[in-house]
């Protein structure tokens, strides 16, 4: 990363000016990645709010502050591709077409959820939107990107998996073997590195000998770039020109988003670690609030309409915790269900 | 009948497996230009080509979490790790990942996935390629634990492996490789009973994997006390089949169990535990063990071998049960 996470410096600060540059993106686009940010937004509020109220319980990482990341990059992504994420993935999983209803009904724990209340807000997954988890080991889903790429190479199907992951993961032996194999191999990966800087309460410059992300990339012959990851329309348009290389190419790309989490690590996180000051700085670069703002002065979204859009979303959300409330627990006698497929079962 | 070894029997369902499913590749170290660290794969990177006998570097966490990748996107692989000390860097995909995922998911991920690696003692190999951890993985639900430890199971447990939607770990003792012996060419096997290897009336022996051959040839000897044993081949450590083990004991009374890994915690210890259970009035006297010692394996042959269960001890311990 750029220079300010360095070892040795004080305050970590976003990566470039705030964006106030025009969107240069057809309406529908323009606003669907809006849509897309403040349906994340809306729906982790919500989530930790019914985690005070002991609705949602477990750990809970909210994704507020990155949203621009799972936008941007969902929006550049085919259906028949695949995504595979990390345990802070509610966003992810929304945007890639799991409905917010099952995924609070997940968070509730009740069999209507995504994942039948086995998994809680760290494991959301789903065969038919082809979304692999929900993986809470710190970079464990690397390896299964890659395998799911090399499944693709193997039956002659030209696809993208995209695999998410935080800063923390590349200090992991699975980051670095998983980079390798891609490389090697030439697999269509795009390695999605969401650079919050902090790994729970550890910043990269106190964990990493080499803060520059792409470096590590370039070790193992991966394009790499780094993006505004608090710029949706930069994140978009670099993930667009990421996936035509790894789509066309049939080779691994590295993309690390300069992104910052708002919120605690999860919710039993006091923040030690953090100055107030360098949480409100990159507050000012928030993705949803900057990203309105050029909407509006370049005539695109009027206040009226932002507050309509938000009211919709509020809906859904409301709709989502209504399903999730009324949903029910699975019988204990299904306890042992699906430790094992069933005969006649079949892979999804 | 034909005369085969239990590698070459390895090697021919592995051939077999490749011929009938074009999902099916190879996947581990040196299977490929090297021939299999024990020559199990020879010949195959030139029938089948390096794509679906490849080649990995020495990196056991990737190459078996690609495996579960890769039968998520579709495909049947069949990874091999060296041994199974090595298997230790991949622990995390296998437990985390493999064997938690159709579960965690509910129900939507299932991960056909076949593992292969080396087990056991016996080549003064010392601390670091010796161990027999398959009791650990047989501790962990959502996997299957194969041992084969015939020509019949080398070359018959691969392909219901493969057809299993779920993960299935084959354990291969290093000592089995050069065994030799008639093989039907028809031959079919499951992979969900434990198998009467040898009947008798007066104490059931229960083995797998490396030390089932030792536990016959000391079948053998106790004749000669007049003890007339049964042995037991497990052939699926988890799950294990209660059943055949019950009626043996049931039959017996008496129950001497060998396992090659350390005492405590061991895979013995759950088939004790079972039978205490399910016939602790069937038995005429307390069950006995014969594991490891509890040590990391030595370099030095007479130490190696005064760690490991051989025949005397297993002999050793059926007399005493039986009172002679």
């Amino acid at each position: 990363m750029s220079e300010q996470n360095a070892p040795g410096s004080a305050m970590a600060l976003p990566p470039g000016p705030i964006p106030t540059t025009p969107v240069p993106f057809e309406s529908s686009l323009a606003l669907g990645l809006l849509t897309d940010m403040l349906r994340i937004r809306r729906l982790e509020e919500k989530s930790a709010e019914l985690y005070g109220a002991g609705k949602i319980r477990g750990f809970l990482h909210l994704y507020i502050g990155e949203e621009a990341v799972a936008a941007g990059v969902m929006r550049a992504l085919k259906p028949e591709d695949a995504v595979v994420a990390t345990y802070r993935e509610h966003g992810h999983a929304l945007l890639r077409g799991v409905t917010m209803r099952s995924i609070m009904a997940e968070m509730f724990g009740k069999q209507e959820g995504c994942s039948r209340g086995r998994g809680g807000s760290m494991h959301l997954f789903d065969a038919k939107t082809r979304f692999f988890g929900g993986n809470a080991i710190v970079a464990g889903g690397l390896p299964l990107s890659v395998g799911l790429a090399l499944a693709d190479r193997l039956q002659g199907i030209r696809r993208v998996t995209a695999c998410f992951f935080g800063e923390g993961a590349v200090a992991e032996g699975a980051f670095h073997e998983s980079m390798n194999l891609a490389a090697l191999w030439q697999l269509p990966v795009l390695f999605c590195c969401e650079n919050n800087l902090y790994a729970m309460g550890t910043a990269l410059r106190c964990s990493e000998s080499q803060t520059d992300l792409r470096a590590k990339a370039a070790g193992y012959c991966v394009p790499a770039q780094a993006v505004d990851g608090m710029d949706v329309v930069a994140v978009h348009q670099a993930t667009l020109a990421a996936v035509e290389v790894v789509r066309t190419g049939q080779q691994p790309y590295f993309l690390e988003f300069q992104t910052y989490r708002f919120r605690a690590h999860s919710m039993f996180d006091p923040e030690l670690y953090r100055d107030k000051a360098e949480v409100d700085r990159w507050k000012e670069h928030g993705p949803i609030h900057t990203y309105t703002a050029r909407l509006k002065a370049q005539g695109m979204l009027t206040e009226e309409q932002f507050q309509a859009l938000d009211a919709q979303i509020g809906d859904e959300v409301d709709k989502a915790v209504e399903y999730a409330e009324n949903g029910s627990w699975e019988p204990v006698a299904n306890l042992l269900r699906d430790v094992h497929t069933p005969a006649g079962g079949s892979t999804a | 009948m034909s005369r085969t070894s239990y590698r070459e029997a390895l090697r021919e369902a592995l051939r077999e497996a490749l011929q009938r499913d074009p999902h099916v590749f190879l996947m581990g170290e040196d299977v490929g230009k090297y021939g299999g660290t024990y020559a199990v794969s020879k010949g195959l990177l030139e029938e089948f080509g390096p794509e679906r006998i490849r080649d990995t570097p020495l990196s056991e966490l990737a190459f078996v979490g690609v495996g579960i990748g890769a039968a998520l996107g579709g495909m049947r692989p069949i990874i091999e790790v060296m041994t199974v000390n090595f298997s230790l860097l991949a622990l995390d995909q296998i437990v985390n990942t493999a064997a938690a995922l159709r579960h965690m998911s509910g129900g939507q991920f299932s991960v056909p996935l076949v593992i292969r690696m080396t087990t056991g003692a016996g080549r003064q190999l010392a601390a670091q390629h010796s161990h027999s951890l398959e009791g650990w993985y047989a501790h962990i639900p959502g996997i299957k634990v194969l041992a084969p430890a015939t020509l019949e199971d080398a070359r018959g447990m691969l392909w219901p492996a493969l057809l299993d939607p779920d993960p299935v770990i084959l354990f291969e003792h290093g000592q089995l490789y050069n065994q030799e012996g008639e093989l039907a060419n028809d031959m079919v096997v499951d992979i969900h009973s434990a198998r009467v290897r040898r009947e008798g009336h007066d104490v059931s022996l229960i083995a797998y994997g490396g030390l089932l051959g030792k536990t016959l040839e000391a079948a053998e000897r106790l004749t000669a006390d007049g003890i007339d044993a049964e042995v037991i081949d497990l052939r699926v450590l988890r799950p294990l089949d209660d059943a055949t083990l019950v009626a043996s004991v049931g039959k017996t009374h008496r129950v001497v169990i060998v396992d090659e890994g350390w005492t405590s915690g061991s895979l013995a210890a759950e088939v004790m535990a079972r039978l205490v259970e399910q016939a602790f009035y069937e038995l005429d006297a307390p069950p006995a063990r014969v594991c490891c010692a509890e040590v990391p394996i030595p370099y030095a042959k007479h130490l190696e071998d005064a760690a490991l269960p051989q025949v005397t001890t297993i002999v050793a311990a059926a007399r005493a049960v039986c009172g002679k």
